[in-house]
C-alpha cells in the first residue's frame, strides 16, 4: 500500500443518507475474480440510463467534478454488505476520501485496508459541505485535519493504528505475520487447556 | 469474586491473542472461517502473490451459493450459469480449495447450500467459537453463542494466512425482548420491528445480545433469523446465550462430537451466557406483545410498517423511498399489487420457514399475476422439505421449486426481479436494485410472503392461518 499523508482536491457531494454497498457497486458486477477495473461500475445504476448511456444529471458524470477525489455523502454511508468491491470501485473511480457524518463499520474497515480514507465529521459540517460542491479541501492524515481554503479546519477521529498504517503505507497482513510466535503460543495454550 | 462479564466479553477474552492498546488493535483468534465464491478469489490471489499457505486449512470450510444457478443441471450435467465469469468464479474457488487443502461443499457433496445455513446444520457452528466469513450475514451464527461477524476480502486473506484478525473491541448493546409474540407473528416480524425501533445505524460499532423471555422461547431457526439481520441495524454481530434449545438442536449433527463426547462438550458450552449483573454499554427493551406482522415499505430495512397500518406520510425523510417504491404516503400497504414472491435466503430459507410458508399455501393457489420462487437454503433443507411433500405443495400451488442458493436475495445468478416489479421477499435487504435493476422489494416473513402470493397483493397472513377446507367447515 502506498503511504497516504495529505490530499488536496475539490469535493463532490451525494446528499443522500444510507447509501448502501448495492448502490456503490451492484451485486451483478461481483462475478469477478480480480479487484481491478471496478471503477466503471461505481454507482452504476445511478450513473447510467437503461441504454447504458451516462446520465448527464448525475453529479459524478459532470465534467466539473471529474477531478474530485473527495466524496461527501449523507449519513450512514457504506451500509449493507461486506463486499470490499465497494472501496475498490471507489478507488478505481478516483475517490481517495469519503466524508460523512456516519460510516458503516465493515465499509470503514475495508476502506482503510485499501488506502481509502473514511472521515467522519459532525452532520452540520457535512451539510455545509454538501451545499458547496467543488469546494477545495485539504486533508492531512498526520494532523487528523480537514482544511478549508481559508485555513479554517476541523479535526476528525481516526484510530491510531489505522493512521500509522496510512502514513507509512503499512500492510496489515505483514504486521499480523510478524506476530506468528504469539499466535502459535496461543494455539498451544488452548490445546493444552 | 470476579466482575460479571457479558457473553461478548467472555468470547472476546477467550480469543484474545493480544489485548488492544491505544497504539494497536487486539489480535483475535478465529476458530472457523467460512468461504464462498464471491469474496474469496482476491484473497487467494493475494496469498499466492506472497507465496503463503493457509495456516490451518481444517478451520476453513467453503461452499458455493451466491452466483450459482438454482435450476437443475441438464441431461449432460451442465449447469446454467448466468455468465462464463460466474462459472469461472466457482471454478476458481474449487481450484483454490484444492490447492490449499480446504474442504469444499461442492455440487455433488449433498451438503452444499447458503453458507449461513450450511455451517449450523452441519454442526460446524458451535458455541464459544469465533466465526468469520466474507459476508455480512455471518451474524447468523451468533444464535449459537458464538462471536460471528462479516469481513472484507483483505481480512479473508488475513485469516487464511494467520488464523487471526486485527480488531478494535466493539461496544455491547442488550436488546431485551420480554412478553410473548402474538399468534401469526414470527421471528422475522420481530427483527423487522426491532430494526424499525433502533434504526439502520442503531447498532453501529456494537455487538447486540438479544435476551429476555421472548428470545428464550424462540427455536434455533428463529434465533438465526433474528441474529441474521443484526447487520441491518448496523451491528457487527448478534448474540444469543446458550441454553437447552441450543444444545438439543446441535445433538447428533454431523460435525459435533457424538455420544458421551457430546455431553462433555455440551456441559462446557453452557458457560457461554452473560453473567448475572453483567453491564452492557447500552440497553433497549422491546415488548414482544407489540409486534404485528411487519413488512418494509421503503428502500432500507429500517423503513417498516405493520401489515394493517398505513404508510408514513410524505416527508423529507420518506419522499425518496416512497417515490422509488411507487407508493403514496398515508395509503395502506395492504392491497399493493405484487408481481414476484421469493421465499428463501439465509434469513428465511430453513425448513421451519418453508413449513411456515406451506401452512399458508396449503390447499390454495398462487395468484395468476404472481411469479413465486421457493429456494431452499441448502441441499439438506431441500431433502427434508421434499420428504414432507413441501415441493409438491409448492408446485401444485403454481410456484417454482428450485435448487439451493442465494438466488433472488442478491440476484447475481440470473434470478432477478424485473425493473419496476414489486417483490415480496423473505430475504434481508430492500435496497434499490438489490433484487435486480429497478426492482422494488418488500421484506416480509414466509407467512406474509405466501399470503401475498395467494392474494396477488400485500395481505395480512393472519387471514390465511387456517387451511381453506377447514375454514369452510368452520363457517358451514
Ligand atoms: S442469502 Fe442473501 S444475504 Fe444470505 S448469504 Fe446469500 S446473498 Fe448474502
Amino acid at each position: 500500500m502506498n503511504p497516504f499523508r495529505t490530499l488536496e482536491s475539490p469535493i463532490v457531494g451525494l446528499p443522500r443518507a444510507n447509501i448502501d454497498t448495492d448502490q456503490i457497486i451492484p451485486a451483478r458486477f461481483l462475478t469477478t475474480t480480480t479487484r481491478e477495473g471496478l471503477g466503471r461500475h461505481a454507482f452504476h445504476d445511478w450513473r447510467y440510463d437503461e441504454q447504458g448511456a451516462p446520465r448527464a444529471d448525475f453529479v459524478l458524470n459532470r465534467p466539473e467534478h471529474r477531478d474530485a477525489r473527495i466524496l461527501v455523502a449523507g449519513r450512514n454511508f457504506g451500509c449493507g454488505s461486506s463486499r470490499e468491491h465497494a472501496p475498490w470501485a471507489l478507488l478505481d473511480a478516483g475517490i481517495r476520501v469519503v466524508i460523512s457524518s456516519e460510516i458503516a463499520d465493515i465499509f470503514r474497515n475495508n476502506a482503510l485496508k485499501n488506502g481509502l480514507l473514511p472521515v467522519v465529521l459532525p452532520e452540520a459540517v457535512v451539510d455545509t459541505l454538501l451545499a458547496q460542491p467543488g469546494l477545495r479541501l485539504q486533508v492531512d492524515v498526520a494532523k487528523r485535519r480537514v482544511y478549508w481554503p481559508d485555513g479554517e479546519h476541523v479535526t476528525f477521529p481516526i484510530d491510531a493504528f489505522a493512521q500509522t498504517c496510512l502514513l507509512e503505507g503499512v500492510d496489515e497482513l505483514g504486521y499480523l505475520r510478524a506476530q506468528d510466535a504469539a499466535i502459535t503460543a496461543f494455539e498451544e495454550r488452548r490445546h493444552a487447556a | 469474586m470476579s466482575t460479571p462479564r457479558t457473553l461478548f466479553e467472555k468470547l472476546w477474552d477467550a480469543h484474545c491473542v493480544r489485548e488492544e492498546s491505544e497504539r494497536a488493535p487486539a489480535i483475535l483468534y478465529i476458530d472457523l472461517h467460512l468461504l464462498h465464491e464471491v469474496t474469496s478469489p482476491q484473497a487467494f490471489t493475494e496469498l499466492a502473490a506472497r507465496g503463503l499457505k493457509v495456516r490451518r486449512p481444517e478451520r476453513h470450510k467453503a461452499t458455493l451459493d451466491h452466483s450459482t444457478p438454482t435450476t437443475a443441471a441438464d441431461a449432460s450435467g451442465r449447469l446454467a450459469y448466468i455468465t462464463p465469469q460466474a462459472e469461472a468464479q466457482v471454478e476458481a474457488l474449487r481450484a483454490n480449495c484444492q490447492a490449499q487443502g480446504i474442504e469444499l461443499f461442492d455440487w455433488d457433496s449433498g451438503k452444499r447450500g447458503i453458507v449461513h445455513v450450511v455451517g449450523p446444520e452441519l454442526g460446524l457452528t458451535q458455541p464459544g467459537m469465533t466465526i468469520v466469513c466474507g459476508d455480512s450475514h455471518t451474524a447468523t451464527h451468533g444464535a449459537f453463542g458464538s462471536l460471528a461477524f462479516g469481513i472484507g476480502s483483505s481480512e479473508v486473506g488475513h485469516v487464511m494466512a494467520t488464523q487471526c484478525l486485527l480488531q478494535r473491541k466493539p461496544k455491547t448493546l442488550a436488546i431485551t425482548v420480554d412478553g410473548r409474540l402474538p399468534a401469526g407473528c414470527s421471528a422475522k416480524d420481530l427483527i423487522l420491528h426491532i430494526i424499525g425501533r433502533i434504526g439502520v445505524a442503531g447498532g453501529t460499532g456494537q455487538v447486540i445480545e438479544y435476551r429476555g423471555t421472548a428470545i428464550e422461547a424462540l427455536s434455533m431457526e428463529e434465533r438465526m433469523t433474528v441474529c441474521n439481520m443484526s447487520i441491518e441495524a448496523g451491528a457487527r454481530a448478534g448474540l444469543i446465550a446458550v441454553d437447552d434449545t441450543t444444545i438439543d438442536w446441535l445433538r447428533g449433527r454431523e460435525r459435533v462430537p457424538q455420544g458421551e463426547g457430546f455431553d462433555t462438550v455440551a456441559r462446557a458450552w453452557r458457560q457461554w451466557r452473560s453473567d448475572e449483573g453483567a453491564r452492557f454499554d447500552a440497553e433497549v427493551r422491546i415488548d414482544a406483545g407489540d409486534v404485528r406482522p411487519t413488512l418494509t415499505w421503503g428502500t432500507h430495512p429500517g423503513q417498516v410498517v405493520a401489515v394493517d397500518a398505513t404508510l408514513p406520510k410524505a416527508a423529507p425523510e420518506t419522499v425518496g423511498a416512497l417515490s422509488y417504491m411507487g407508493f403514496e404516503g398515508g395509503a395502506p400497504l395492504a392491497g399493493q399489487p405484487v408481481d414476484v414472491v421469493f421465499v428463501g435466503s439465509c434469513t428465511n430459507g430453513r425448513l421451519s420457514d418453508l413449513r411456515e410458508m406451506a401452512a399458508v399455501l396449503r390447499g390454495r393457489r398462487v395468484h395468476p399475476r404472481v411469479r413465486m420462487l421457493v429456494v431452499p437454503g441448502s441441499d439438506a433443507v431441500k431433502r427434508e422439505a421434499e420428504a414432507e411433500g413441501i415441493d409438491r405443495l409448492v408446485r401444485e400451488a403454481g410456484a417454482e421449486w428450485r435448487e439451493p442458493g442465494c438466488s433472488m436475495c442478491i440476484a447475481m445468478n440470473g434470478d432477478t426481479v424485473k425493473p419496476g416489479q414489486l417483490a415480496v421477499s423473505t430475504s434481508n435487504r430492500n435496497f434499490e436494485g438489490r433484487q435486480g435493476k429497478g426492482a422494488r422489494t418488500v421484506l416480509a416473513s414466509p407467512a406474509s410472503a405466501a399470503a401475498a402470493a395467494i392474494a396477488g397483493c400485500i395481505a395480512d397472513p393472519r387471514a390465511y392461518a387456517t387451511p381453506p377446507a377447514m375454514a369452510e367447515e368452520a363457517t358451514a
